[in-house]
């Protein structure tokens, strides 16, 4: 054969091509022809799954209690808007102390009321407010003055306090008894203005100001109602009133105009406050009356205390809770606090500890090499991306939960099934079959005025 | 095999390097803006490294879902046209073998012209092993192509590096040997004997017997889900998990002992030729084939499949070599064999090796990927005759441009340019990996190992929503949806015996029963009658006097 064929060439890789000369780095080079890489969904699956696994497995919420707690159980907590780590905390024997977190130790205390510590609030000035049962208000200053020291200011009033909330920008802030007294911290002596729906009678439990809209004020009240004001008028806005009493109200940062309302009836409602026929989510998992309910720094995830001895973790968006905290020894828990980092949760309890959390549970904070970062975002995104699979839904799902909470849950869907099937029985036969059905989301409320 | 000259048309249909030649030049101008640019780079990429189509987001009324899709649609875009871009670190290129002038034919080129004009270290993988004892030999390559398998019929068995020419295990067995297979690396590999199948290491230490597994003839090995499928002169599939050592699944074929066993790489299913000229198709989750089809006349005596799952080239016992379509089990086309060809196989860029009596022919062009319609080859590419040795098996080396042919009377290495991938992926099946690499890399592969439930035709189907039972879910959840008027649901078809009025009417019509409803589809039948024959005097008048009478009535 005469050599015409000129145009061979056959693959041959140069010894360079698996290392570098002088390197001891073994080259990877990469081909992402789809065609290498077969079953890539199968595999990505795969990793997706070992990925949640993963994720639960280093699952540690718990990170330690502070200092020794309280004697009493912990009613309040109020955390410093200025400071990333200082925060205080009211018992039900009318102690109240101010924490350290990052050495985790109380780093002041006072003997400051005679009955339960109801609500707390940091001034503008970072100095402490706290009002009690005992129908005072009083003023301290832990940042300058040692432990034990009288305080600076005391407001008597007519009634038990219950509340607290200061004013964003101003030098007031809204105490709660049978009415809204707003008082003005420039002028210790003044009567305070009296904020009151015109009917209204019983007790308002909480009262809340929005940071952002920082003249709106909300109130829940023990005759069921939730009701909105607004300084510049000096005249409610609104009342909304649910079918159980709220415990606690809380703003959402980030969308001022949303605010979310821990009920008696175990469940979170969303609402948003130009819109009060309709609450924008509902959030159900407690199986006992919510006692506090907070929203994360970022808007998009809130925290709640429950009767049940659980804490629960929650997304704005979804109606179940993402993640539960218990311990043991944790009695019902009355104040659950997101730190301003939105990294980590504090618990008060009514045993008396005041207990720290990861909010991630499964997260680490320390530091990390860029390839382990990655690792994680990856892992995080898989995830996410197969989330609705049967199988990593349910490991996702699962979490441990206390025997009694657990039968309280299933008592409770039971009778919630119950009910169900009692009035659709009653629609069958009576007028009712006319009539629509309510909306889960419409169903709490019972009447609103204007 | 006999080759036909090809007739010499005025117009070549392709070039064999893929270039199709143009009917008419074209002369009108195209636009060349940077857009035309852009949208060209963007379909090319698009077709290579595309994930299907695209979701149409413009119709959906939820804000939310939508900018969410749309951005995902953004992102599976950009990643698409990274990638096409990313082909510009790919280190190494195909090789080829070209005529200089139409007249020549590439299948007359011999090993011995090749090697002078290819550099030293390419000639240096051109070797024959001479083992004229205890044959006929099969072979078989690790997954990255590094190690060969020897394993003579009459119990000789060895591995080499076969780069180095170093030897890695050989053992005496003694016994029958009838098929060999290397694992997941280079560490094991599993040979049937006799009676049962042994595992072997790398030392070629026996570490385990596999008892349930007898007489068996052909074998295969999963490498992403760790199975080690066998089938035995019985004709009893058996699926063993080499990971846990669970057999995972039995299944008997009732089709006698198969003639050949082949893998899809893409779905990981198992084609199995039998005596009868059938293809089956297997999964471990089904006790029944998938699909059967009949490929031959004759014993299919072996099967290959594209690595991309598109094409199976089967050979048969009737002198024919059929090219399959097998997303639509369709034959492509079917080539003549003077002898039947006793194996068969594919490379990475698509080249058929098929061996036949004391021959090997490899094909080009068979199939090609991106045109609908599939032209018949008139020549192979190139040819080898192995000096009357008879051709058990050939496999092509991965990642390089190399047949393994192993025979009666050993084994041969030929170079065969433009059948390896250029560029492998080290994170996939690295050639150069040493030992740490081979070791990380054989943990991460356990950790994703894919379960057996995961096989199935269509492997893309983990991951999609179950849309179906989610609307019936929601269906029966709300109980304030309004009651379903059957009547209204009636199409007017009008035609034929069995319009869905008068099944309805048959079904449920409740005979004697006069009620509002059985009015109301009386009314309904009425119209639909007066309309059917207000169109067929419609179209009587159309047709004319003489044409009228074929009128249809419903046509």
């Amino acid at each position: 054969m005469d050599p015409l064929f000129q145009k061979i060439q056959t693959l041959s890789r140069p010894a360079s091509s698996a290392q570098t000369p002088g390197s001891n780095v073994a080259k990877q080079p990469r081909n992402l022809d789809p065609s290498l890489h077969p079953f890539e969904r199968a595999r990505e699956y795969t990793r997706a799954l070992n990925a949640t696994k993963l994720e639960r497995m280093f699952a540690a919420p718990f990170i330690g209690q502070l200092g020794r707690g309280h004697v009493d159980g912990v009613y309040t907590m109020a955390k410093d808007p200025n400071n990333l780590q200082i925060f205080a905390s009211g018992s039900g024997d009318g102690v109240v102390k101010v924490w350290d977190l990052t050495s985790r130790e109380e780093i002041w205390n006072a003997n400051a009321h005679e009955n339960i510590v109801k609500g707390m609030s940091w001034t503008r000035d970072k100095k402490l407010l706290t009002c009690a049962s005992d129908r005072t208000i009083k003023l301290f200053d832990p940042y300058n003055t040692s432990s034990g020291k009288a305080p600076t200011a005391t407001w008597l009033g007519t009634n038990a306090f219950t509340s607290l909330s200061h004013h964003r920008s101003k030098n007031a802030f809204a105490a709660s008894s049978g009415v809204i007294s707003i008082y003005d911290l420039e002028k210790t002596n003044a009567p305070p203005d009296v904020l009151k729906w015109p009917t209204a009678t019983d007790t308002i439990t909480a009262v809340s100001f929005n940071q952002v809209e920082t003249s709106i004020l909300a109130s829940t009240a023990t005759d069921r109602s939730i009701i909105l004001y607004d300084l510049r008028t000096s005249m409610p806005l609104a009342k909304t009133v649910l079918n159980f009493a709220s415990n606690a109200i809380a703003w959402n940062h980030q969308e001022a105009f949303n605010f979310a309302v821990g009920s008696e009836d175990h469940n979170i409602y969303i609402f948003d406050m130009r819109k009060m026929n309709r609450a924008l989510n509902v959030l159900k998992d407690h199986v006992a009356a919510v006692m506090d309910v907070e929203f994360s720094p970022t808007g998009q995830e809130l925290v709640s205390a429950s009767y049940d001895r659980t804490v629960r973790l929650w997304s704005r968006m979804k109606g179940h809770s993402r993640d539960v905290y218990h311990t043991k020894r944790m009695q019902r828990v009355f104040s659950a606090k997101w730190t301003p980092d939105s990294k980590y949760i504090l618990s008060g309890s009514d045993d008396g500890n005041i207990r720290l959390w990861r909010a991630n549970a499964s997260k680490r904070e320390g530091i990390k090499s860029a390839k382990q970062r990655q690792s994680l975002e990856y892992n995080e995104a898989l995830a996410e991306r197969y989330a609705h699979m049967p199988e990593i839904r349910r490991i996702r799902r699962h979490k441990h939960i206390p025997k009694v909470v657990k039968k309280a849950g299933e008592i409770k869907s039971e009778e919630l099934k119950a009910i169900k099937r009692r009035e659709e029985n009653e629609r069958k036969h009576t007028k009712m079959q006319f009539r629509k059905r309510r909306n889960e989301r419409e169903k709490m409320i019972l009447a609103a005025e204007k | 095999m006999e080759v036909d000259r090809p007739v010499e048309t005025a117009q070549p249909a392709t070039h064999f390097n893929g270039a199709v030649a143009a009917k008419s030049a074209r002369t009108e101008l195209v636009p060349t803006t940077v857009d035309a640019a852009q949208l060209r780079r963007r379909k090319e990429a698009e077709k290579e490294y595309g994930r299907g189509r695209k979701i149409p987001v413009k119709n959906i009324r939820d804000k939310k879902l939508r900018s969410n899709l749309k951005a995902l649609e953004n992102k599976y875009t950009t990643a698409t046209l990274r990638l096409k871009d990313s082909e510009i670190l790919h280190e190494n290129t195909g090789g080829f073998l070209e005529p200089e002038t139409p007249l020549e034919r590439t299948y007359k080129v011999r090993q011995d012209d090749i090697l002078p004009d290819v550099p030293i270290e390419a000639a240096k993988k051109r070797f024959d092993l001479k083992l004229d004892a205890l044959g006929p030999y099969v072979c078989d390559y690790t997954r990255n192509g590094r190690h060969l398998l020897l394993a003579g019929r009459k119990g000789h068995v060895a591995t080499m590096d076969w780069r180095d020419g170093k030897l890695g295990c050989e053992l005496q067995l003694g016994e029958t040997v009838r098929d060999a297979r290397w694992l997941h690396n280079n560490q094991l590999f599993a040979v049937a004997q006799k009676k049962y199948v042994y595992i072997y290491d790398s030392a070629g230490v026996e570490l385990h017997c596999l008892k349930k597994h007898i007489e068996v003839t052909n074998m295969e090995f999963l490498p992403y889900h760790y199975l080690l499928a066998t089938v035995g002169n019985a004709g009893y599939l058996k699926y063993q998990d080499i990971s846990t050592g669970q057999l995972v699944m039995e299944i008997p074929t009732h089709l006698g002992s198969p003639t050949s066993l082949a893998q899809n790489p893409r779905n990981a299913i198992l084609h199995m030729g039998h005596q009868n000229g059938t293809v089956t198709l297997w999964s471990p989750n089904s006790t029944t084939p998938l699909v059967k089809l009949l490929a031959h006349r004759g014993p299919v005596r072996s099967l290959a499949i594209d690595r991309e799952g598109r094409y199976m080239v089967s050979t048969g016992q009737d002198l024919k070599m059929a090219v399959w379509d097998i997303r639509m089990f369709k034959e492509v086309n079917s080539y003549f064999t003077r002898q039947p060809a006793s194996s068969v196989a594919i490379s990475d860029r698509g080249l058929t090796a098929v061996g036949w009596g004391t021959q090997t022919s490899i094909w080009r062009g068979l199939f090609t990927k991106s045109s609908l319609e599939q032209e018949k080859i008139q020549s192979p590419y190139m040819a080898w005759a192995g000096d009357g040795k008879r051709i058990e098996r050939v496999k092509w080396c991965p990642y390089e441009d190399l047949l393994g042919v192993s025979h009666s009377e050993g084994f041969s290495s030929i170079i065969v340019p433009g059948a390896g991938e250029p560029n492998f992926d080290a994170l996939e099946a690295n050639p150069y990996e040493n030992t740490k690499q081979r070791q990380e890399a054989e943990v991460k592969s356990l950790l994703n190992k894919l379960q057996p439930e995961m096989i199935s035709l269509n492997p893309d189907y983990i991951g999609n929503l179950d849309l179906l039972s989610a609307e019936q879910r929601k269906a029966e959840k709300d109980l304030d949806q309004k009651p379903k008027d059957p009547i209204a649901d009636i199409k007017n078809r009008g035609r034929g015996k069995n319009s869905s009025l008068r099944k309805y009417l048959r079904k449920k019509g409740s005979r004697n029963i006069i009620d509002e409803r059985r009015l109301r589809i009386e009314e309904l039948r009425k119209s639909q009658n007066e309309k059917q024959q207000k169109k067929l005097k419609e179209t009587e008048a159309e047709l004319g006097p003489a044409l009228g009478r074929f009128a249809r009535k419903g046509a």
